[in-house]
């Protein structure tokens, strides 16, 4: 009896797992169809250079306020937390050298993919999915418009250039956060902690940072258009292309940061 | 309301089709449709729900791939033209969504002037304007101009819809359920602008719904669309008169008897 019941369990298992790794790698095939075409598109005659730029406009302003926000208080936090372990050993003076390295290396680029990933993510899965399933983007088409490089190039290439100007912002801002605590704490002037954030710092933190943050915003603008550009199934599909959107920009996100940094320590 | 024009052309098919079939995954949805729209004719495809009527006009105008079948819209066969003379090909021909598909973000002044903007490189804004007051001023909603999709009626978004497309003077134009959703009186009103764009700007048109109403008021010719196939094709009268239990009901029931 046991036997004859686990048996269709076990194949509804296999089945089901089968069928996930079917979806995988079929959805890495269109993923990868999706970055092809970005490239044959993106830069080829016509530009939308005014798009873009009401584009890059769109993303800054969207995530602005937030990321100002959050950078300081990044800074601010990460400076008075790691104050304890320095002090134990009398070296306190390396905060601001230590919240440098933090801050450029990994922090900055990563929060600022992390804050873009939720606002501008979320909002371009959700704008272009509701345009797909209100047919929106199939006028345009009709209309002797190309919606792939009106719509998707445009919004990559915005979060593309954009998420790097946004990454050095949230530095800055978060070092600000680190000097207030410090000048608060050890009375360090603003000149004196300015030379010994840039002290440790060396050309490859700032290429490799750049080049991270570049990686993060083509990340989140062509998964945001994909989730968008191919949603599905109504209103509830609008849902999934934000959600998926955020979820599948964040994860990624996390894995090319994982390998950026291997890659760079290899230079060091 | 019923219309007075001139007979079409039929020596000049603008659209011909023959032999169409697609599916969708296991369900065979057209089932080898043949089909000729002649210069300056209102065609109507009648059917019920779900019998592939949207799907015939997105093939139509290349939203989608067929799986067998010949199609030449305009002199072009679709099967043989590459992605520039599609885009081309698309500017002469005008899609009227079933729901207007009308650009949330923008204005009906930006609606009207993006097909135009994006497709008339060289073109000045005296001349934008002048096009956008036309349209506006055929579909007789010339105060819309700077209002939000959103703030338009059911009604209104169809017409702003149909002066969108209007804008580039299409030859042809693919009508999918212009009246679904409206009230009876909006509804007589958009077939009345059907007849209108038709003899106003020479176009041929399909138009693609299940209310008989607009077919009758529209239609030179009905085609209905059963089982994947046109099983009657003819005048409103022709189409009906039969004793057919797939086409009757559908008579009584839009008629009520």
């Amino acid at each position: 009896m046991d036997t004859a019941e686990s048996t269709p369990t076990v194949y509804k298992k296999n089945s089901k797992l089968k069928q996930s790794v079917i979806n995988f790698f079929t959805d890495l095939y269109k993923i990868n169809q999706f970055i092809i075409r970005f490239f044959k598109e993106a830069f080829v005659p016509p530009f939308e250079l005014k798009e873009v730029l009401r584009q890059c406009f769109e993303v800054g302003v969207r995530s602005f306020t937030l990321i100002s926000v959050t950078g300081f208080i990044v800074g601010v936090i990460f400076t008075k937390q790691s104050r304890p372990s320095l002090s134990e050993f009398g070296a306190t003076s390396w905060l601001p050298s230590l919240v440098s390295i933090a801050i450029m290396r990994a922090l900055a680029p990563l929060v600022t993919a992390l804050i873009a990933s939720g606002k501008v993510g979320s909002s371009i899965g959700a704008e272009l999915g509701s345009m797909r399933v209100t047919e929106q983007i199939d006028a345009m088409e009709v209309s002797g418009t190309k919606p792939f490089k009106f719509l998707v190039c445009t919004r990559v290439l915005a979060t593309t250039l954009t998420i790097p100007i946004l990454a050095t912002y949230t530095g800055f801002i978060a070092i600000l956060g680190g000097y207030l605590n410090v000048s608060q704490n050890e009375g360090t002037s603003w000149s004196t902690f300015i030379q010994q954030v840039f002290e440790p710092l060396t050309f490859i933190d700032f290429v490799a940072s750049l080049i991270k943050s570049i990686v993060f915003g083509f990340t989140i603008g062509i998964v945001g258009c994909y989730q968008g550009f191919n949603s599905t199934k109504g209103t509830e599909g609008v849902g999934k292309a934000a959600n998926g959107a955020v979820v599948t920009a964040m994860f990624l996100v996390f894995i090319e940061e994982v390998i950026i940094v291997q890659i760079t320590s290899w230079f060091r | 309301m019923k219309k007075v024009k001139a007979a079409a052309d039929h020596s000049n098919p603008v659209i011909s089709i023959r032999g169409l079939k697609k599916s969708f995954e296991d369900y065979a949805v057209l089932r080898g449709i043949d089909l000729d729209l002649y210069a300056g004719e209102n065609l109507v495809v009648l059917g019920r729900s779900g019998t592939g009527k949207s799907v015939l006009i997105k093939i139509i105008s290349g939203l989608l791939s067929p799986d067998e079948g010949e199609i030449t819209v305009l002199g072009h066969n679709l099967a043989q033209i590459t992605e520039k003379q599609l885009q081309e090909l698309r500017i002469r021909i005008g899609f009227s969504f079933q729901n207007s598909a009308l650009y949330d973000s923008m204005t009906v002044r930006k609606n009207l002037e993006f097909p135009l903007v994006r497709n008339r490189k060289n073109i000045t804004k005296t001349e934008i304007n002048t096009a956008v007051e036309t349209v506006l001023d055929a579909v007789g909603l010339s105060q819309t101009i700077n209002q939000m999709p959103s703030e338009l009626s059911g009604g209104q978004r169809k017409r702003i819809g149909i002066a969108r497309t209007l804008i580039l003077n299409p030859e042809v134009m693919l009508y999918d359920e212009p009246t679904a959703g409206l009230d009876p009186i909006t509804c007589i009103e958009i077939n009345d602008l059907i007849n209108e764009v038709q003899q106003r700007f020479n176009t041929s048109s399909i138009i693609i719904t299940h209310d008989l109403t607009c077919a009758k008021q529209t239609g030179d010719r009905i085609a209905m669309l059963l089982d994947g196939q046109f099983q009657r094709t003819g005048t409103f009268d022709e189409v009906f008169d039969t004793t057919d239990p797939r086409v009757k009901p559908f008579y009584d029931y839009n008629f009520i008897q």
